[in-house]
């Protein structure tokens, strides 16, 4: 098993650099920009997958963790706060070397928190966010639980979108990039584009090995049997409540992570990335993949906001995700990518094991 | 002998039904102990206040000295109390290695983050889940099954699928909750013979069960609740004497 997981990183990490060779044998290297746009809806996409594949608990409210962690890392990381560098909090801030100040367009100074002390601070509140919703919520069950997800996604929305400090309807921009060793830095600069690709899909590969991993465990194994008899699994031992909870904010977290890195390569966030139907996307982005698929979310996650991003379902874009929900719900619940390949791979060694049987007609 | 369980006056209404009625009860260590009583009688409500899928109105359960009434029910197991329910509960989409696997829950650690990093001491844990999961396959005969579907498989073999799971937790005690219902009588006497092994393995059981041949078989006390209260408790031939226990459960013209 560890070694097909393994296999299937290092075949993850070839196709990576494939597609990037890709785009510039095919002269499109500006397709990267939307590659790494995908990827950072990916994180959302895989962390949804382990809570409905694998635990089996819905959520319509994921856009607003993506949210959460874009929102806080672009706010603090352009909320000028030289204003207040009287403060004892903002000197302790800056002692700290938790602040960075930068000359701001009119010759002034504008001092900010430091990107990475923003992402950590996202990080948190996704994660202390997601503890405090996941206690009650996710007592409930099937619609009960989709509708009190939903009314949480709903909440966020209305807060980033009538908020005047988050920018409303605008929402944030001018976000500075978030540095990284060796001079490289997640920004939107069209010289960074190839370094930022590798890095967003890392960052993918990397949560897709922990994951991965984690399906794979005993946990993994709790959670699938909370999917398949909750009860039976509560006398088995398995703290069901517990389980389902922090899964949930294993997946929020991943998703705001994404949210983050996603806002300083796009150098802002809009409302629009909190709303319900960003939700609603990554549901069925999950679904088509395969409930308890990673790899087939990755993919589905892959071509479907690539698609979206290059804008290909034009005005359709919403339709396109709610008609494949639709489809996948009635025709393939389990998902359309969801492939026996185990069943197949068994069926060729059984017949490579045992050269002399016939060839049996079929 | 000691009991390993102690039940004290314990009760659960539901609405105005009142299902159990200050019931008493021991499990002595080392025992296989049976619960019958006509369909309503509250043996399975029991079973769930046991093992803390309900909590009682009122009562005490004492397991090996601990108070449990009101614990939840992956705690009441981690103590070392399994069952099986009346109507299987196996776990879709998973297949009888799997499903067994689950079992070996409460006696292994390893969480979110070490299953993440798979850490290097996880590894030993998981080939001894593995290895313990494969036994009790082995013990109740199906271990050829392992890869197979759990929810796919015939009803007795879903039934011991279900066992072994049960077992896989390494249980002091054993709540089967009417392992013989759907069987033949040819699985039905494996399953006598089956409890006979369990018990051999120092395992106490407890069985709600209707089909009095095997109870009457396998069983070292009986108690008797008929309409939520205990009749009767005694050993299977001194029930079977009872003209009370004759008359709530075999029928008056039976006699």
């Amino acid at each position: 098993m560890l070694r097909s997981r393994q296999a299937r990183i290092a075949l993850f990490g070839a196709a990576i650099v494939l597609v990037q060779l890709g785009t510039r044998a095919g002269g499109k290297p500006f397709f990267l920009t939307q590659l790494t746009m995908s990827a950072y809806y990916t994180l959302v996409a895989v962390g949804l997958s382990v809570l409905m594949g694998y635990a089996g608990q819905l959520s319509l409210g994921h856009a607003a963790f993506f949210a959460i962690g874009g929102y806080a890392s672009g706010w603090l990381t352009t909320n000028d706060l030289s204003p207040l560098r009287a403060s004892a909090l903002v000197a302790a801030l800056d002692r700290a070397h938790l602040l960075v100040a930068r000359p701001d367009l009119y010759g002034g100074e504008t001092l900010t928190v430091h990107p990475w002390a923003a992402f950590a601070v996202a990080v948190a509140l996704a994660f202390a966010v997601a503890w405090a919703i996941g206690i009650p919520v996710l007592k409930l069950k099937g619609h009960y639980l989709a509708m009190a997800t939903l009314g949480f996604g709903t909440i966020v929305y209305s807060i980033v979108l009538g908020t005047a400090r988050f920018g409303a309807a605008d929402g944030l921009s001018s976000v500075p990039p978030l540095p990284l060793p060796a001079g490289l830095s997640v920004s939107g600069e069209r010289a960074d584009r190839v370094s930022n690709y590798y890095v967003a899909w890392g960052l993918v590969a990397l949560a897709m090995l922990l994951l991965a991993n984690l399906v794979e465990s005993r946990v993994g194994r709790a959670l699938r049997a909370i999917h398949g008899a909750e009860d039976a699994a509560g006398s088995m031992g398995v703290d069901v409540a517990r389980f389902k909870l922090k899964t949930f904010v294993l997946s929020a977290v991943l998703a705001a992570v994404g949210g983050s890195f996603l806002t300083h390569f796009n150098g802002g966030i809009g409302p629009g990335e909190a709303a319900v139907m960003k939700s609603v996307r990554y549901v069925a982005i999950v679904a088509v993949g395969g409930m308890g698929s990673l790899w087939g979310t990755v993919a589905t996650s892959l071509a479907l906001n690539f698609l979206s991003l290059r804008g290909y379902f034009g005005t359709l874009d919403d339709a396109v995700f709610g008609g494949v929900l639709l489809a996948v719900m009635l025709f393939s619940p389990d998902g359309i990518l969801r492939v026996d390949v185990r069943g197949l791979v068994r069926a060729l060694a059984a017949r490579a094991r045992d050269p002399r049987k016939p060839e049996e007609p079929a | 002998m000691t009991a390993l369980l102690e039940v004290r006056a314990v009760s659960k209404r539901f609405g105005g039904l009142q299902a159990v009625r200050e019931v008493s009860f021991d499990v002595r260590k080392g025992t296989v102990k049976a619960l019958i009583g006509p369909n309503g009688a509250g043996k399975t409500t029991l079973f769930h206040l046991l093992s803390g899928v309900l909590a009682p109105d009122g009562g005490a359960v004492t397991f090996d000295g601990r108070p449990i009434h009101g614990l939840p029910a992956h705690r009441v197991a981690a103590l070392g109390l399994s069952r099986t329910f009346q109507h299987i509960r196996l776990f879709a989409h998973m297949t009888a290695l799997e499903n067994v696997k689950v079992g070996c829950h409460v006696r292994s650690r390893a969480g979110f983050v070490a299953g993440m990093l798979h850490l290097p001491w996880t590894w030993g844990e998981e080939r001894e889940i593995g290895e313990r999961a494969r036994a009790e396959l082995e013990f109740l005969g199906i271990a050829e099954l392992a890869d197979a579907e759990a929810t796919r498989l015939s009803y007795g073999q879903q039934r011991s699928v279900e066992l072994a799971r049960a077992l896989a937790a390494g249980p002091r005690l054993l709540l089967l909750d009417e392992p013989a219902a759907g069987l033949n009588m040819r699985e039905t006497v494996e399953l006598a013979k089956l409890i006979g092994r369990i018990k051999e393995r120092g395992v106490t059981v407890l069985i709600v069960e209707h089909d009095m041949g095997l109870v009457m078989n396998v069983s070292d006390e009986v108690a008797v609740l008929s309409y939520g209260e205990k009749i009767a408790d005694a050993t299977p031939r001194a029930v079977q004497r009872d003209p009370e226990v004759i008359r709530v459960y075999l029928g008056e013209d039976d006699a």
